[in-house]
């Protein structure tokens, strides 16, 4: 053994930045005893963003870290920039709303801080042990934030629901482990692959840990059956709430199912992919029935979403390099339609009172055209109705996974967008078809609500003209996974 | 010859003038008036445009013609590849023609959110144009797809009563035939690493797969024709759409799966082609009967005619699975005249639709005594839908059933039989609308054409007749490119054994017999 060694800190220097930043925080938060948070605020998004910026410079080589229990690569600093992205304009956009709302508290930014650290480390985990830690800092700050408006029933019973559901979770995932761990004698994912690769039959034990595994991993993207929560806890956290909850977490869950199936599990593809394939087809299909009957329409973007997730889940059952990068895409994509659609949802206001239900809509053609118009946009790209950027990340998925062979996942794929168009058109129909009551939505705009939609409408449309950026980043961010 | 990308250009200017119709501003007066002016102005220089680019178009040759390439999606083998030929060259025309006039035709009648509706129109001509040029088949599937969203639009928002569930119907019905071509297109390129519609005609598919990537296609296109039993969506969508979504729909947007089928189908999957003829035939001569009959209990004019263009539509499909020239001739000829035809038919019906509000037949009659103007249109294009030797509608009916003499003696027998309807059932409308007594006061009061719906219809007259006396303008520049299919089709096929007996009566008596066929209308 050699003598104790202090492990190197700069592959990990943009989580321990963050650590610091919000720790800090929370000491500026309790020091300034007013009830304005602007100033935590914005200092959260500022230190996101001047992560964001220094990921963009970071290395795309893999380092790893922490008696290889951290790992940086391309992937892990793509997915992060996604992950830190979307967090800093979740905060940004909310701002308004969450003032609004009196919602507004030091600790709202701080917990998402925590969150989005989590799962910075999520992507980067490559140790089971790593693993569960970084999972649970993700998960707890969002337990809480979901109970974040605590004289309200619907939000706390929303914060005890994906709590227990939560704790569930995480209890399969740890005894998917110890299993894990029992039947290789490793905790290190590179273990674990030499492991899992000398052995000439796989002991069963390592395939129901790895199903525990995934159980867990499918509780945390909320793919059928294991989605049971996501509706009640979307509806009931406040909006701003649930935005962070449709985007952020989701793209780091799948970045951590992507690093554990594409590495360590490798090998076991064959057992692995009838359970993704099975789980994204559920997923899909529950997804699109589903959402038709919804009337709230944070229900319906929950039950959107874990449509969404199944196409996602459809690109890591390819397990390939096209596959992953497809999921890369996809996310990426999600994320932007995401942000729009909740911009929007964010503004949705009648005579001072929030509004969650879809028929108000109705009317937002003739008040207020322009935000109609990007709402369809939106609403369009998600059913992935060409020339809007929800069609390719559909079209890679789909791609991917035919070249994997997958020609059934991808009929099914194809069927179920048909059904989710109707109730993406439906909201277009209810906006532009229906005639504008008297008393209808007064949108509550603020300048930075209108940025973020007018960026993230311009950046759908305008996909198909200029795809190289996304594209070529994912390819690069794939490539490193497979290259070692 | 032109240096510059000339197809992109006709295919993209629309959205120029779309650019400039989000920025009007002003009081509703202005912008309306503002709007209409714009788009009428963008689509002439469009139609201006591709008049150009027909000029400079090398009529003699079979070739694909003012290719541009462009790199697209990195990392896949997917381009930005455009081109035309013989075939998509009239196309771009006809979706360059008729978006003006759609636009004039709205001129009045829509009142209500015209900067929405001229864009949605200026929308709809690019992606319309810029399918018929897409050489790549992700290209042509992106534009294929997208001219969903405009018509939605159009029928939802400017429709008839029940128009909520006519534009879902719409949508919902061609969006699963089409993503279902998704899945083919990607089969194809998962086996062949290319998407490149010219390279793909060459490599040969598989006999097996060709047969699951022919139904997939024909999904699409089915439903796009439309043809029996998948065109229940189309007699709604007319109903419910505005005239001019009708004029496009019926124009164009049924054009685009007969040109599926000649493009795709047959160069990329000839031996499949050949294999599921029978099909097509029985689906054809159904559409053409079963439809005809349909359309002559039809108490909605609209709805008539869209019945009638389900049966027109079948004589294309019966045309284009002769693989021989007749057939192919007959089939792009018929689509072309029908797309002018149909369009000018639905015109009429705006125009009595704007005056009366009804498109209900018994609510009319008598209109030659008031609108002797618009009986002589009227008549001119009922005729030309009858198939009149001298309309353009003669020529295709004509072309079609002397191919599919060489085919199918039967078929052409039964097909023939939706001659003698489509006379019958147009001449039953135009009696009981224009012909009778003139006794309802509404209708009495209703004025003849003005002098703007006169400029519409002009053209329109010019082109049946034009088209009618002098096919071979329009016949002479497509036929190399329709022979340079038919010669690839037979290379593939004809060494196996002949599956259709096209193939093998070639050498059968042509002009006469078919002549017969036509004569029993």
């Amino acid at each position: 053994m050699r003598p104790f060694e202090a492990p190197a800190l700069t592959p990990a220097f943009p989580e321990i930045f963050l650590g610091l930043v919000t720790l800090f925080l929370i000491i500026l938060g309790v020091a300034r005893k007013d009830e304005d948070s602007t100033t935590v605020t914005n200092f959260s998004i500022f230190a996101l963003i001047a992560v964001a910026a220094v990921m963009f410079r970071f290395s795309h080589e893999t380092f790893s870290t922490f008696n290889g229990m951290f790992v940086t690569d391309g992937f892990a600093v793509y997915m992060k920039i996604l992950i830190l992205l979307g967090s800093a304009v979740t905060i940004f956009m909310s701002a308004r709303y969450v003032e609004r709302q009196r919602m507004a508290r030091f600790e709202y930014p701080v917990l998402i801080l925590f969150s989005t650290l989590g799962m910075m480390l999520m992507t980067s985990a490559n140790d089971l042990i790593s693993l569960y830690m970084a999972l649970e800092l993700q998960s707890l700050p969002l337990y809480v934030l979901a109970a974040m408006r605590r004289d309200s029933v619907k939000s706390t019973e929303a914060g005890l629901k994906y709590f227990v559901l939560g704790a569930l979770s995480s209890g399969m995932l740890l005894y998917g482990s110890s299993l894990i761990y029992g039947y290789t004698g490793a905790t290190n994912f590179n273990d674990i692959a030499a492991a899992l690769t000398t052995h000439e039959f796989l002991p069963v034990g390592v395939v129901t840990g790895m199903v525990l595994l995934l159980s867990g991993f499918a509780f945390k993207v909320a793919a059928v059956p294991f989605h049971m929560w996501t509706p009640d806890v979307y509806e009931g956290a406040p909006t701003s709430v649930t935005a962070f909850f449709a985007i952020v977490p989701k793209m780091a869950s799948l970045a951590l199912m992507v690093r554990v199936f594409m590495g360590p599990f490798e090998p076991m593809v064959d057992e692995w992919r009838q359970v993704v394939v099975l789980l994204a087809v559920a997923s899909m299909a529950l997804g699109g029935i589903a959402a038709i009957a919804q009337q709230n329409i944070k229900r319906m973007l929950a039950y959107s979403s874990i449509g969404h997730m199944g196409y996602a889940l459809g690109g890591i059952a390819a397990a390939s390099e096209p596959g992953i990068k497809a999921v890369i895409i996809y996310v990426t994509i999600y994320m932007m339609t995401s942000i729009g659609t909740f911009a929007i949802v964010l503004m949705m206001k009648q005579k001072d009172r929030m509004v969650e239900n879809i028929r108000d809509l109705s009317g937002l053609a003739s008040r207020q055209p322009m935000i109609a118009l990007s709402m369809a946009i939106m609403m369009f790209s998600m059913a992935g109705i060409p020339p809007l950027a929800g069609f390719f990340s559909k079209l890679f998925i789909f791609q991917a996974a035919i070249d994997a062979g997958l020609y059934g996942l991808v009929f099914m794929g194809v069927i179920t967008s048909v059904i989710s168009a109707f109730y993406y058109l439906r909201i277009v129909k209810i906006m532009y078809f229906d005639a504008a009551p008297d008393e209808g939505i007064d949108p509550a705009t603020d300048g930075r609500l209108n940025a973020v939609l007018a960026v993230s409408s311009v950046a759908v449309v305008l996909f198909i003209v200029i795809p190289v950026p996304i594209l070529g980043a994912a390819g690069t961010a794939a490539a490193t996974l497979f290259s070692r | 010859m032109i240096t510059f990308p000339i197809l992109s250009l006709v295919t993209f200017l629309p959205l120029v003038g779309v650019l400039f119709l989000l920025f009007i501003r002003g009081n509703d007066e202005t912008v309306a008036r503002n709007a209409r002016a714009t788009a009428l102005l963008t689509s002439i220089f469009t139609f201006a445009l591709s008049l150009y680019m027909y000029a400079h178009f090398d009529k003699t040759s079979s070739e694909f013609q003012f290719v541009e390439q462009m790199s697209w999606l990195p990392g896949l083998d997917i381009n930005y590849k455009m081109g035309i030929d013989g075939i998509s060259v009239f196309f771009v025309l006809l979706s360059a023609f008729l978006t003006p006039i759609c636009i004039l035709a709205s001129w009045e009648s829509i009142t209500s959110r015209v900067k929405e509706y001229m864009i949605s129109f200026l929308l709809l001509e690019t992606m319309m144009i810029g399918m018929f040029c897409a050489l790549d088949l992700v290209l042509f599937y992106v534009f294929f797809e997208a001219v969903l969203i405009p018509m939605f639009v159009i029928i939802g928002v400017w429709g008839g009563s029940r128009r909520v569930y006519a534009s879902f119907k719409f949508f919902l019905y061609t969006l699963l035939g089409s993503v279902l071509m998704l899945i083919a297109i990607l089969a194809l390129y998962r086996t062949f690493n290319t998407t490149d519609i010219i390279l793909l005609t060459q490599v040969g598919v598989p006999e097996m797969m060709q047969k699951w990537i022919w139904l997939a296609f024909l999904a699409s296109f089915a439903v796009k024709v439309p043809m029996w039993p998948v065109h229940t969506w189309l007699p709604d969508a007319h109903v419910e759409a505005p005239t001019a979504g009708s004029v496009i729909l019926a124009g164009v947007l049924l054009k685009m799966g007969g040109y599926g089928f000649l493009r795709l189908s047959l160069p990329i999957l000839p031996e499949a082609s050949a294999y599921f003829t029978p099909m097509i035939f029985t689906l054809s001569v159904i559409a053409v009967v079963y439809t005809s009959l349909v359309a002559l209990v039809q108490e909605d004019m609209k709805k008539l005619i869209a019945y009638s263009s389900v049966a027109h539509m079948g004589f294309v499909t019966l045309g284009i699975f002769t693989f021989n020239q007749q057939g192919l001739e007959g089939a792009m000829f018929q689509m072309l005249s029908h797309g002018v035809v149909s369009a000018a038919l639905f015109l009429c019906v705006g125009v009595v639709y704007d005056r009366l509000h009804t498109r209900e037949i018994t609510r009319y009659g008598g209109l030659v005594k008031n609108m002797p103007r618009y009986a002589a249109v009227f008549m001119l294009f009922t005729m030309a839908s009858v198939g009149l030797p001298g309309t353009s509608g003669f020529v295709g009916e004509f072309l079609v059933l002397a191919g599919m003499w060489q085919a199918s003696t039967v078929f052409t027998f039964i097909a023939a039989t939706g001659v003698v309807l489509g006379a019958a059932y147009m001449l039953f409308l135009y009696r009981r609308v224009v012909f009778g007594e003139l006794n309802k006061p509404d209708v009495k009061a209703m004025k003849d054409i003005n002098l703007r719906e006169l400029s519409i219809f002009a053209p329109l007259v010019v082109l049946v007749l034009w088209m009618g006396i002098y096919p071979s303008s329009v016949i002479a520049p497509m036929a190399p490119s329709l022979t340079r299919v038919l010669d690839q089709y037979h290379a593939r096929v004809t060494h196996k054994t002949a599956m259709t007996p096209a193939i093998q009566k070639t050498a059968a008596p042509t002009e006469n017999t078919a002549g017969e066929g036509e004569a029993q209308q």
